[in-house]
């Protein structure tokens, strides 16, 4: 049965519409408006939009996965949740920037929200399409904004290095991903995933078994840039360090959510054929673990000799990448729930500490690791918070990063990979270094003024946000476990089967 | 009165409520609340100890509630917050209440940044506390942690000239014994699917299930997870390699959290031992009886030989702490009634030693502002009562009859002369190597002609005098009355041994 454009319920799709509604709205208003007008209000209308596709995406859980055009457009526990997580990061980005991205440093105030919406919109495309075409749209929206929001602060000379880095190798990996995929048409000559999957298989089985593997590397090489795994993560601290603060927030939380949802369905819709005729146990798990062991290592070491925070955090971020890559690899039984599970609270631990080094950007001026010194003096409630969030990243308890370790470790352990656990558990310890080593100073040395730190309002709620989701999770992981658990991920790996549209 | 263990563990953060709302600037006020916040544990441990009943074997005070289900594959792995305390516990939490609230007392030194020391070191109470009341491994690596940060902070902030070093170097080593603790605990996760000691006693301590599981190739993830644990608690009790950062957290931190440090959170070390190792895993610490003698042996002598040249009398106490921790080494090899008793005891009395003798550093460095034994002596002309409590504690760590030391010494040389004649001989060793080297520094400080620019140093206060006789007083119990500690662990000791066929 055909079925006409009208015939779809299109209002899966509010989430996707009230942001790109919101973003050409904004777009006009920046033409309209005076230019020395403050268009801070652009930050607060585009968190009220984010809010609203939150509210939209949440109201959909627990009803049938949901198809539009062939999948180029795909609602199922995976989308919803993986959205979910997207926009909540974005909302924190959002909640930043009206802070702390002033005018009169970025001139192009009003682009900058709108940038920003368009790249989760791209986000919230990878997180909801099982079509090659749409995702790799999703994945370059998100990419190319992306480029132009780390180069926004134009007469910083970091700023442009950064973008200018960012544009080249982001286009590179754009470019092996595209090809990965060329060959993936090329074999089953479909772009959908399921149909992908199907005929993947008879490929793989008539003698094309190297193309199948060579398409699946191509595409990692790629991923691995866009998750910011080792080797890949050249870009990495140059960018975080150039770009605006919420910016780098952005890129940590957010791409990374987006990049790990379209890894997952891409690899595991496509390829998870490998593993029952066990050549991913052979060939494709050696490679993701090395990778995996790979990030964790350069990652955790790289970060101890690191004075500038945001170029600390990226490298750490390069680790916990490092981190998520396992259950991908290993594919225990709670490989969804674990992964997700560490992205959340990645997300708000990562924002509560970058909320911090921006408050400490705009005080010290600089983002040397030496703007911390005394803060617990200064400011004993930030001191405090930025306590938590490092003791969550390092993974010690009762926190949200601590959990979500014990959760990817036991997914390792009880797959019997002993020796990624091993050094998973091995570079945490290192990693206690770096982190402690932020601690040291806000506890140990001497503050450079003894006035106190005024907190505004804006970062204030950041930082009680993010202890609270740090603390919650790790004490009470409870309520976040069973919401997890009780998704139907497996929806993400098979197909509708045909019929009428929902309700 | 079944939440006993909960109550004892929690009561230190009534303390930290009350102190977030004392202005930084009002150090008298904080210092008092402090050292009261303390009181609470040690009131509520004392009770836990009076109504333990002694005839009983197996977890009193028992309870637990549910925490948080894991989901794994349709099944529901159950995590639950459980406390509970037995006879191998039990002594172990009176003398962590005494110890801490004579240490919030020997704080009283601290001069600066009162509220932040007195926030961690209650939080510092509630992670110890914590370790020996929890029957859960999972709440027990939790509050494990809490120890370990909250020392981090405690000797970094308020410890000597190297604090920082020192502080990280904690850090590090402990962190690397947490986690392989982490491991041993998650491997046991997964075989069992539960991290209930009460559970894990259960499959452990059953046959069927081990032959079971040893058929499946079980056997080398077992014997994988109990060197995680050796090493994980060898690390924090130190056996010998391991014991760098033990000798640097003696020399730096600050005396009263270093009167904690040797007096409890060492004896982590060897509670995790008996509890996880000998008691869970009765089969292999059988078969790895031997090494740990050797292991204990080497601690002995090593530790007691370094003591002897040492010029810093906070080192001296460092090695010797070494030493005495190979003798709880050697009551555990023994892997007979007597030698675990002597462990335990060992772990007690070192615990009050330790915490005496730092004491005396603290009281003794306020006034002369070194510890260095070649600037020190005569100073019992100066100050008799400090002197005469150096000497009694000096007695004790030596092991002079009718005090703890001797006792403790006693039972775990007795256990493993019965199984290990030889190792134990040696090891008696380590004894009169005690008495050279504990006699040495004593006469150095104490006696001999007055160092110069010592003549107006002075004697004790009460607020230091009192503190330390309580201590003296305890040591001399256990010395005189061993029942006061032995009644309470005889039955859950005997039952491990029992278990072990032995």
């Amino acid at each position: 049965m055909e079925k006409v454009l009208l015939d779809y319920d299109w209002t899966v799709m509010a989430p996707e519409i009230i942001i790109a509604a919101a973003a050409a709205l904004l777009s006009l208003a920046d033409l309209f408006l005076r230019e020395n007008t403050d268009r801070r209000f652009f930050s607060w209308f585009s968190l009220a939009a984010v809010i609203a596709a939150i509210f939209f995406t949440v109201s959909r859980f627990g009803q049938q996965p949901y198809e539009i055009l062939g999948d180029t457009y795909r609602v199922d526990d995976f989308a919803l949740a993986f959205k979910t997580a997207v926009l909540s990061g974005v909302g924190l980005v959002f909640l930043l920037s009206a802070w702390g991205v002033r005018q009169e440093e970025i001139r192009f105030r009003g682009e900058y929200d709108y940038l920003l919406l368009a790249a989760a919109l791209g986000a919230m495309i990878m997180t909801s399409s099982a079509d090659l075409i749409t995702l790799f749209v999703g994945l370059e929206l998100l990419s190319i904004s992306s480029y132009i929001l780390a180069g926004i602060h134009r007469e910083r000379y970091a700023s442009n290095e950064a973008a200018w880095k960012y544009v080249v190798q982001g286009g590179v990996a754009s470019a092996f991903i595209l090809y990965g995929m060329s060959f993936v048409y090329g074999l089953t000559g479909s772009t959908n995933l399921y149909t992908i999957q199907q005929r993947l298989v008879e490929a793989y089985q008539t003698g094309y078994d190297a193309f199948v593997l060579l398409s699946l590397f191509l595409m990692l090489l790629g991923f691995g840039f866009k998750i910011a795994s080792a080797p890949f993560h050249m870009w990495v601290p140059d960018v975080y360090q150039g770009a605006p603060t919420p910016v780098t927030s952005f890129l940590a939380v957010v791409s990374k959510t987006a990049a790990f949802a379209l890894v997952l369905r891409i690899v595991l819709v496509g390829y998870i054929f490998l593993y029952q005729m066990q050549i991913w146990q052979q060939v494709v798990e050696p490679v993701l673990l090395v990778l995996a062991g790979l990030s964790m290592v350069i990652g955790n070491t790289a970060a101890l000799h690191q004075t500038d925070t945001k170029r600390l955090l990226a490298y750490s971020s390069v680790a916990h990448a490092g981190y998520l890559l396992v259950p991908l690899s290993t594919l225990g039984a709670v490989l969804f729930e674990s992964t997700f599970y560490y992205l959340i609270a990645y997300l708000v631990m990562t924002m509560g500490a970058f909320t911090v080094a921006a408050l400490l950007e705009r005080e010290a001026g600089h983002g040397n690791i030496s703007g911390f010194a005394g803060l617990s003096r200064r400011s004993p409630g930030t001191a405090a918070a930025m306590t938590v969030f490092l003791l969550s990243l390092a993974g010690i308890p009762v926190t949200a990063g601590f959990f979500g370790k014990f959760y990817i470790l036991m997914n390792a352990l009880s797959t019997q990979h002993f020796w990624i656990a091993g050094i998973m558990v091995g570079t945490t310890v290192i990693s206690y270094y770096y982190y402690f080593g932020i601690i040291r100073q806000m506890y140990f040395r001497p503050p450079a003024s003894k006035d106190r730190m005024r907190v505004p309002m804006v970062p204030a709620l950041l930082l009680v946000i993010g202890i609270l989701g740090t603390v919650g999770l790790g004490v009470v992981p409870e309520w976040a476990v069973h919401w997890i658990g009780d998704l139907q991920w497996m929806s993400a790996l098979t197909p509708l089967n045909a019929g009428p549209p929902g309700p | 009165m079944e939440m006993l263990p909960s109550w004892i563990t929690w009561a230190p953060l009534l303390g930290v409520l009350v102190l977030l709302w004392i202005p930084r600037e009002r150090t008298a006020a904080i210092r008092w609340v402090g050292v009261l916040a303390t009181l609470p544990s040690l009131v509520l441990s004392l009770l836990l100890y009076v109504s333990f009943d002694t005839g009983k074997d197996g977890v009193q005070f028992a309870h637990s509630l549910h925490w948080f289900y894991l989901p794994v594959l349709g099944e529901k792995w159950d995590f639950q917050y459980s406390m509970g305390v037995d006879g191998l516990s039990m002594p172990l939490v009176a003398i962590t209440g005494v110890i801490v609230t004579l240490a919030a007392l020997a704080s009283l030194y601290i001069r600066q940044r009162q509220k932040g020391y007195f926030l961690l070191f209650l939080l510092l109470e509630v992670g110890m506390m914590g370790v020996f009341l929890a029957r859960n491994l999972f709440l027990f690596f939790l509050f494990f942690e809490i120890t370990l940060v909250a020392a981090f902070f405690l000797i970094g902030i308020w410890g000597y000239v190297n604090r920082e070093k020192t502080a990280i170097q904690f850090l590090l080593y402990n962190g690397l014994g947490s986690a392989c603790m982490l491991l041993a605990f998650m491997g046991l996760l997964i075989l069992f699917r539960s991290l209930e000691l009460s559970r894990l006693h259960e499959v452990m301590h059953h046959s069927g299930a081990l032959a079971q599981l040893s058929q499946s190739g079980g056997d080398t993830l077992l014997w994988g997870i109990f060197i995680a644990l050796v090493i994980a608690f060898g690390i924090k009790l130190p056996i010998f390699p391991f014991h760098t950062w033990m000798l640097r957290v003696h020399a730096e931190a600050p005396p009263a959290v270093v009167m904690i440090h040797s007096g409890v959170l060492l004896k982590m070390g060897a509670y995790g031992l008996i509890r996880f190792g000998v008691e869970l895993f009765p089969v292999q610490t059988q078969a790895a009886a031997g090494v740990l003698a050797w292991l204990g042996l080497v601690n002995i002598l090593y530790g007691a030989v370094l003591a002897f040249s040492q010029r810093d009398l906070k080192r001296v106490l460092a090695y010797s702490s070494v030493s005495h921790m190979g003798i709880i080494l050697l009551g555990i090899a023994s892997l007979n009634v007597y030698g675990l008793q002597g462990a335990v005891f060992q772990s007690v009395s070192h615990g009050f030693i330790s915490a005496l003798l730092f004491y005396f550093i603290a009281a003794l460095y306020e006034r002369t502002g070194t510890t260095q034994i070649d600037q020190l002596g005569g100073l019992a002309k100066q100050m008799p009562v400090l002197s005469g409590i150096f000497l009694a504690g000096g007695m004790a760590l030596l092991g002079l009859p009718g005090m703890s030391g001797f006792v403790s010494e006693f039972l775990a040389f007795l256990g493993l002369f019965e199984t290990r004649p030889w190792v134990a001989a040696t090891g008696t060793l380590g004894l009169i190597l005690a008495a050279v080297y504990t006699l040495r520094a004593v006469m150095q400080t104490t006696f001999g002609p007055l160092h110069a620019g010592r003549e107006r140093v002075k004697d004790s206060r009460w607020t230091e005098a009192v503190p330390m006789l309580v201590l003296l007083f305890f040591i001399v119990l256990i010395g005189v009355y061993p029942d006061v500690i032995g009644k309470p662990m005889q039955l859950t000791l005997q039952t491990i041994i029992s278990r072990m066929g032995g």
